[in-house]
């Protein structure tokens, strides 16, 4: 049983959780994610760890009601506890310093597990330019984290109502044409990293997107994850969670994401 | 394990002699087999109950009497873990239940569990002297069931004699067979045991593999409480390799660990549409229904169901998987296996079971395309037709595709269980451990010790595949040389 330490709303379906995760909190790197299974009868979910506090022994999650399991996480409060949290699993993102821009582009959710990734990369000495997309300025979260530790940041809005009006890609693409971008990392929902993945691949820009898929037991174990990359069939959950985006068939992946739609309804 | 001159000795006991002298062997050889009392397969298939409900004491000590308390007990050689077979029977047939329980745990470890699912057929009981005879062997499988769930529903499962504390901690990763086996061979011989398990349930592959109507849940947490009561400590929820590495064992001050992590990764045949949706491995879909509880209207997690499912495998997971697609309500439960029944690995009874129940076997048959609709869901399959020819290396003979004999039927879920690799978590995060190229860990076969001295390794984890009863040997024989070796360092 994890207690939630604090809960904070960032709009009406996205809830920031502190939870008490010592081991958690003292194993993981920047890319890895836990299993959160929220009741004695509940489903495991996959959710990636945003931040950690080793002295307070906390992990932060950064969750969307997207489903009833993850509607039920947001749900509970300041000191409730979650049944069971397991981590920090996956493999961790592969950090080094490149000679020119390092571009994270994030939308929904997606910006949490962000964070680690652009403080990695940011310490490990380069060029951080980050891209913050969401559909409307309320929608828009952990701006002033982001700010804190990287060189740029860029907020793009559906409609315009902040930062600049387009979609993620324009961000990104923007980026690239004025500085020599060496890598762009994506995470957000499958269709929005498809999009980036399409863009960056036709500027030749190596991109490494972070894959939130189907998981069970997240260990490896039942398969409920798997995806193709480069032609072959890969896990997220021991392989990934990142991958090269280039080779990812993200419509496969897409696809799968819906296998339990007609059952959730 | 008891020694010959041991045997010999307890076998020379006068009850034993009086009891041979009570009948002629002729007697005993004459009385035919008992049969297991099961439930109707019209029934079964309906629920999740068990589907064997063991012996009465009557027929327990009438299939008793058929022993023959050899000489030279055959039987004992086909144990992987050498129970003393003739003694535990003996004390059925004088109806000292209790005892009969007793001498089974001298060397057994989780006995009401390997009673249920061991493949006595090939083990003990294919060495039974009676088959010699021409006559079916000893039920010694349905014996010792009977005897463990004797003394579990008659409350008389208790503490065993233990060594004093030795306050020396040693650590299990996996709370499967493997690492309960050794988890309580270690906690008697005095040490202080901390078992650690990924999932959030204690009992590994005897919880989310094997369904309940083979191996009811009780049962396993019948074994884990006795285990708390010993002193056992479970942390569940905890990944070693992710959660805490090797050196924070070191760190929390763990002498030796035992690796039984099991089998991981899942099997697929990269075949084109294995990743539609309505595919998924044996181990997803068991996981879902047994660990999950994705058939009961409480429980969250979701699991695919339809009218046809075939099941890809001729395994005893092949066997578990349909036959509990059946149970959730499949109209044509099927097991699509490219061999013939002959060679294929599931255990007689097993596939009798699926029989009962109705489960279509399409052997000769294997998958080659899954076709799927719009939406990306299965649909349909595409099977080669096989014929056998010459034995493979295993010995089998070897399945060969008839040159354009296929054929294409309607599927809403398949369930693929053509085999596990083992879990790479922990072979991956030990540097120095050494692994072979099926990403097994090597060991020392005699002592289960691998090359990372304090580390001893044994399960699937090691074996690739293997049963219930040769994990548990292999997690007592760890314990045992695990001990030695914490002595000879000290």
């Amino acid at each position: 049983m994890n207690k939630i330490v604090s809960k904070e709303y960032f709009s009406d379906k996205v809830a920031k959780l502190v939870v008490e995760a010592p081991l958690i909190a003292k194993a993981r790197k920047a890319g890895h994610f836990v299993i959160v299974r929220t009741k004695e009868k509940g489903e495991r979910i996959p959710l990636t760890i945003a931040s950690s506090d080793i002295d307070a022994g906390t992990i932060t999650l950064v969750v969307q009601a997207v489903g009833k399991t993850s509607q039920e996480l947001i749900d509970l409060n300041e000191g409730d506890f979650i049944q069971d949290v397991v981590g920090p699993l996956g493999k961790a993102t592969h950090i080094e310093k490149y000679d020119n821009t390092v571009v994270c582009c994030g939308g929904g959710v997606g910006v949490a597990p962000l964070l680690p990734i652009v403080e990695a990369f940011h310490k490990a000495g380069n060029r951080v330019v980050v891209v913050l997309a969401a559909r409307t300025k309320d929608l828009v979260i952990l701006e002033d984290e982001m700010r804190k530790i990287s060189d740029e940041v860029i907020i793009m809005t559906d409609d315009g109502s902040y930062g600049n009006k387009g979609l993620v890609t324009q961000g990104v693409e923007d980026v690239i044409n004025r500085e020599k971008v060496d890598l762009c990392v994506t995470i957000g929902p499958a269709i929005m990293m498809k999009f980036v993945s399409k863009l960056t691949e036709k500027y030749n820009v190596p991109t490494v997107a972070s894959l939130n898929t189907i998981m069970v037991d997240g260990t490896g174990m039942c398969g409920a994850c798997r995806i193709t990359v480069g032609g072959k069939t890969k896990f997220v959950c021991v392989d990934g969670p990142e991958f090269d985006a280039h080779q990812v068939d993200f419509d496969e992946m897409l696809m799968r994401l819906n296998s339990y739609k007609e059952l959730e309804k | 394990m008891a020694t010959i001159e041991q045997l010999k000795e307890e076998r020379a006991q006068q009850w034993r002699e009086d009891l041979r002298k009570s009948m002629k062997n002729k007697e005993r050889t004459d009385i035919p087999r008992v049969k297991m009392n099961e439930l109707d397969p019209a029934y079964r298939i309906t629920c999740n109950e068990e589907v064997n409900c063991g012996l009465t004491k009557e027929q327990a000590q009438t299939e008793a009497k058929r022993c023959l308390d050899c000489a030279d007990p055959s039987c004992i050689k086909g144990c992987p873990v050498s129970i003393n077979i003739p003694k535990f029977i003996k004390n059925i047939e004088r109806g000292h239940f209790e005892d009969a329980a007793q001498a089974i745990k001298e060397t057994s470890s989780l006995p009401a569990v390997c009673g249920r699912v061991c493949p006595q057929e090939k083990q003990c009981e294919a060495q039974c002297i009676h088959l010699k005879m021409k006559k079916p062997a000893v039920a010694i499988g349905y014996l010792e069931r009977f005897a463990a769930d004797y003394e579990r529903e008659n409350g008389l499962m208790k503490v065993p004699q233990m060594a004093p504390a030795n306050g020396i901690k040693i650590a299990v990763v996996g709370s499967g067979p493997a690492g309960l086996a050794c988890a309580n061979d270690m906690a008697k011989m005095g040490y202080d045991v901390t078992v650690f398990e990924a999932l959030h349930e204690i009992g590994g592959v005897l919880k989310y593999g094997i369904p309940e109507f083979r191996l009811p849940n009780d049962i396993v947490d019948a074994e884990i409480n006795i285990m708390k009561q010993m002193g056992v400590k479970f942390e569940p929820n905890v990944v070693i390799g992710r959660t805490l590495s090797y050196d924070d064992m070191h760190e929390m001050g763990f002498k030796g660990i035992f690796v039984g992590s099991g089998a991981g990764l899942p099997r697929f045949m990269n075949i084109k549409g294995e990743n539609l949706i309505g595919v998924m491995s044996a181990n997803e879909y068991l996981t879902r229904i047994n660990l999950m509880g994705a058939a009961k209207a409480e429980c969250a997690t979701p699991v695919l169901n339809g009218k046809n499912i075939a099941i890809i495998g001729g395994g005893n997971t092949a066997m578990d998987s349909v036959r509990t697609a059946k149970r959730m309500g499949a109209e044509r439960a099927m097991i699509v296996y490219r061999r013939s029944l002959e060679e294929m690995p599931a255990r007689q009874e097993e596939i009798h079971h699926a029989m009962e129940e109705g489960v279509e076997f399409m052997t000769l048959h294997n998958p080659i395309e899954y076709i799927g609709d719009d939406k990306g869901h299965v649909r349909q399959m595409v099977l080669q037709k096989m014929e056998l020819g010459e034995p493979d290396a295993s010995g089998r003979r070897s399945p060969v595709e008839i040159p354009g004999a296929t054929e294409t039927i309607d599927v809403d879920v398949v369930v693929v269980s053509v085999g596990v690799s083992p879990n790479p978590l922990i072979p991956s995060s030990i540097s120095g451990l050494e692994v072979s190229k099926w990403g097994t860990v090597i060991v020392n076969q005699e002592t289960m010790q691998s090359d990372v001295k304090d580390i001893f390794a044994g399960g699937d984890i090691v074996r690739g595949g293997a049963t219930v009863i040769l994990a548990m040997g292999d997690g007592r024989r760890a314990a045992e040389n695990m001990d030695k070796y914490i002595k000879w360092q000290e």
